[in-house]
């Protein structure tokens, strides 16, 4: 909520050595990059909101971290965090996103046009596909902060917004306070509902405050196109089909989204943007385009080789369990989708999933006979 | 700065914008606090900085137990209780039988007071146990403190338990510095806490910087224990095997004066005044913040139907052997004093002693196939 203390006046009081954490047996991204010079610098600062250092870091001091996994260990509070915290963020962002530098320029392409192909992944492998983004109101402060006034206007400006959706568009919205029995066990069907977070990295930010007021899902008619209200981000977008036509999956999320941007600006509020982060959300690792753009893909053969790591890595891909991050894969059925989200754009991303599922599904085809697949090798892209 | 809990957008919502959804909740907090209470509070802060969302939040997460009554608000430092009377006299005088915003509350730590308490039947009281919770002053409370603030406090209670000699000396253990030897040591003797997991005391931000600074100091003897920093700055335990009450009583209450004159010559005495007694974290805890009570075979008399009303009229609840919210194993059961609030130290211990001696006459009546009907006793 930071739960008090990352607000607390006495601090000040106590020396900066007095307050700095103890990170001695942390690995996680904050961990690495938080100097005790740094705290002294950065310590006494607060966003015009009044979100502090600690609250940027209290995540990642509560959660030491993955032995295997890398998590950030810190989060934005509102847009300006990124700045009055950037001697922090900048190098954290660095290291998660490829060396991406305070100067570099983010671009945005939401144009569906521009990605070649994606319409014949072969469903026989590609049992469906799926892209997600998320996007911050601008002008509200974000989830670990944002207080109970601001989340319900953020929810009362999100149902306006997307209740005035038509055609293969059009849906409903479903508050998780006051769904009915019926309501979300149909969700929990459709595999739409989500539920109070138990994951500590995510309670510890205080994201999930007064939950579950002002929290809900809204969907189309055809059950294809989803937005999550308020859950770690102020919205989540979510767009999916069975099968691995994965052009039109993209194609009705650039369409959703850019219809959900206007109806938005009319109402005088736009999404969170800048030219050097991209689209601003809660956690510094889905900054940029936020988006993660995968299938559930059958590669039972493909995975047990030596070099799927390795080709993984070169089509810059990353695998998941079925279950989503931090699951382990079933039946041989990997989720895989891109591993960036900063420094391309949408496009770039999904043509990155795109072509290499295409040449997954092509190689696996050839260990399932047999074959080499040493000439497919691709080269690090 | 306001917070919130501290975030200064907040104030730009109206009190009907901010005021949170109660409507299925069930505590303490939830009852007392009305719209027009929330919107005279929420522009205030102590001076460290608590606001009432700060003192709200952990009953605004959670809606309550359908049996138990929770308490749903916490206080952040002494100045909470001041600060937000308006919310917290009635949370109060509700939790502790109607205490009222002018009463005063009554200190005894003199031991000689407890009348018997050293005979209680060791064929049926396993053991015997006195805690009580001390925050220091000049410090803000476990939901706010900042890490500087924590570690000063542990330094402090080092300093202050490491001069204790005799039957007290003893040795502390930080949480983030003990061997796995320690540690099993410690689980064995059943004395070690862990981080909480229970969201009432995770949504009140007390489990932070978890282990930092926290840690356990017990006596050689095994028979004074002192958590540091855990739901309250101190948490203090005296206990032993068996039925004597009264000497863990007294090295209880030896031992939290010899702990309280060294924080009194660093500057840092106990928080107390003469309306509230202690000032601890939980609201519930407030007056003595003790719990004395015994572990105590009544398989029969716990199957009685008077046992409920039994308990009330002594003053007296029940817990299973697991502590709060756990079920009794065996017929054995944790019965311990009701009230925190508006009586002493001594008259509590003192309803304990003589409420566990009765209830031990009952179950050897009900041994013998007798009745109890004319051991009722009339409500204390």
């Amino acid at each position: 909520m930071p739960f008090g203390n990352t607000h607390n006046q006495m601090k000040m009081k106590y020396s900066s050595e007095q307050e700095y954490p103890d990170l001695s047996k942390h690995n996680n991204h904050m961990a690495k990059v938080l100097t005790p010079a740094m705290y002294e610098r950065l310590r006494s600062k607060e966003t015009p909101s009044g979100f502090t250092l600690d609250d940027v870091i209290q995540t990642g001091v509560d959660n030491p971290g993955h032995p295997f996994i890398m998590t950030v260990g810190c989060v934005a509070g509102d847009e300006e965090t990124y700045e009055v915290f950037k001697d922090l963020l900048d190098p954290v962002i660095e290291d998660r996103h490829g060396g991406y530098k305070p100067t570099d320029k983010h671009k945005t392409d939401l144009n569906s046009d521009n990605l070649k192909g994606g319409d014949d992944l072969d469903p026989n492998y590609v049992l469906s596909s799926r892209v997600r983004t998320g996007r911050s109101i601008r002008g509200f402060s974000l989830p670990p902060h944002c207080s109970r006034g601001e989340r319900r206007a953020v929810e009362k400006l999100s149902i306006e917004a997307l209740a005035s959706l038509s055609g293969d568009l059009k849906g409903k919205y479903y508050a998780l306070k006051n769904m009915t029995e019926a309501e979300q066990q149909q969700l929990i069907d459709d595999h739409f509902l989500f539920d109070k977070p138990v994951s500590p990295l995510l309670l510890a930010s205080g994201m999930a405050r007064d939950w579950p007021d002002a929290r809900g899902i809204w969907h189309n008619d055809n059950k294809t196109f989803l937005v999550w209200v308020n859950e770690e981000d102020h919205l989540r977008v979510i767009s999916m089909q069975k099968g691995g036509n994965m052009k039109e999956v993209f194609t009705r999320f650039c369409t959703g989204l850019t219809k959900i941007e206007s109806l938005f600006k009319e109402r005088g509020h736009e999404f969170m943007w800048n030219e050097h982060l991209g689209y601003i959300l809660t956690c510094p690792s889905n900054l940029g385009t936020g988006l993660r753009a995968g299938v559930h893909v059958k590669l039972p053969n493909l995975s047990k080789n030596a070099k799927f790591e390795e080709v993984l890595k070169k089509l810059r891909l990353q695998k998941r369990g079925t279950g989503g991050v931090d699951t382990a894969a079933v039946g041989g059925v990997f989720d895989i989708s891109n591993a960036d989200r900063l420094g391309f754009s949408e496009v770039d991303l999904v043509q990155m999933v795109v072509d290499g599922v295409k040449l997954l599904v092509d190689m696996e085809k050839r260990l399932e006979k047999g074959q080499s697949i040493d000439d497919l090798m691709p080269a690090q892209k | 700065m306001t917070k919130n809990c501290h975030n200064d957008y907040k104030m730009k919502f109206s009190v009907d914008d901010e005021y949170p959804d109660l409507t299925k909740h069930n505590n303490h907090m939830a009852k007392a606090l009305s719209k027009e209470i929330y919107g005279k509070l929420r522009s205030k802060s102590t001076p460290s900085g608590f606001t009432v969302d700060d003192v709200i939040q952990t009953g605004v997460d959670n809606p309550g137990h359908p049996f138990i009554m929770t308490v749903g608000c916490v206080a952040g430092d002494e100045e909470s209780y001041e600060v937000f009377k308006d919310l917290l006299d009635p949370v109060i005088s509700d939790r502790h039988g109607g205490y009222k915003p002018t009463d005063k509350h009554k200190t005894d730590l003199n031991f000689e007071n407890l009348k018997g308490g050293d005979d209680l039947d060791p064929n049926y009281v396993l053991s015997s146990r006195v805690r009580t919770g001390r925050s220091i002053k000049g410090f803000t409370l476990p939901p706010h403190n900042s890490r500087g603030e924590r570690r000063a406090i542990q330094n402090l209670s080092i300093e202050a338990l490491s001069s204790l000699e005799g039957e007290f000396k003893g040795k502390y253990y930080p949480l983030d510095g003990m061997t796995d030897a320690e540690q099993e040591q410690l689980i064995a003797d059943h004395f070690l806490f862990d981080k909480p997991v229970s969201p009432l005391l995770t949504c009140a931000g007390m489990a932070r910087d978890w282990p930092d600074a926290r840690g356990i100091w017990h006596n050689d003897n095994k028979t004074f224990l002192v958590w540091v920093n855990e739901e309250d700055h101190l948490r203090v335990i005296s206990m032993q095997k068996g039925g004597n009450m009264k000497e863990v009583f007294r090295r209880f209450c030896v031992g939290l004066q010899k702990i309280e004159e060294i924080f009194k010559k660093h500057n840092h005495g106990f928080m107390w005044n003469e309306h509230l007694g202690y000032i601890l974290t939980c609201p519930s805890n407030l007056g003595t913040g003790l719990r004395g009570g015994v572990h105590v075979k009544l398989p029969k008399l716990s199957t009685h139907p008077k046992f409920e009303e039994i308990l009330t009229r002594l003053r007296l609840q029940k817990r299973g052997t697991g502590g709060v919210d756990t079920a009794s194993v065996g017929g054995v059961f944790d019965i311990s004093n009701a009230d925190r609030l508006g009586s002493s130290e001594v008259e509590q211990v003192q309803l304990v002693v003589d409420g566990v001696k009765l209830m031990v006459e009952m179950e050897k009546k009900l041994e013998k196939g007798e009745s109890i009907d004319g051991m009722i006793p009339a409500q204390k």
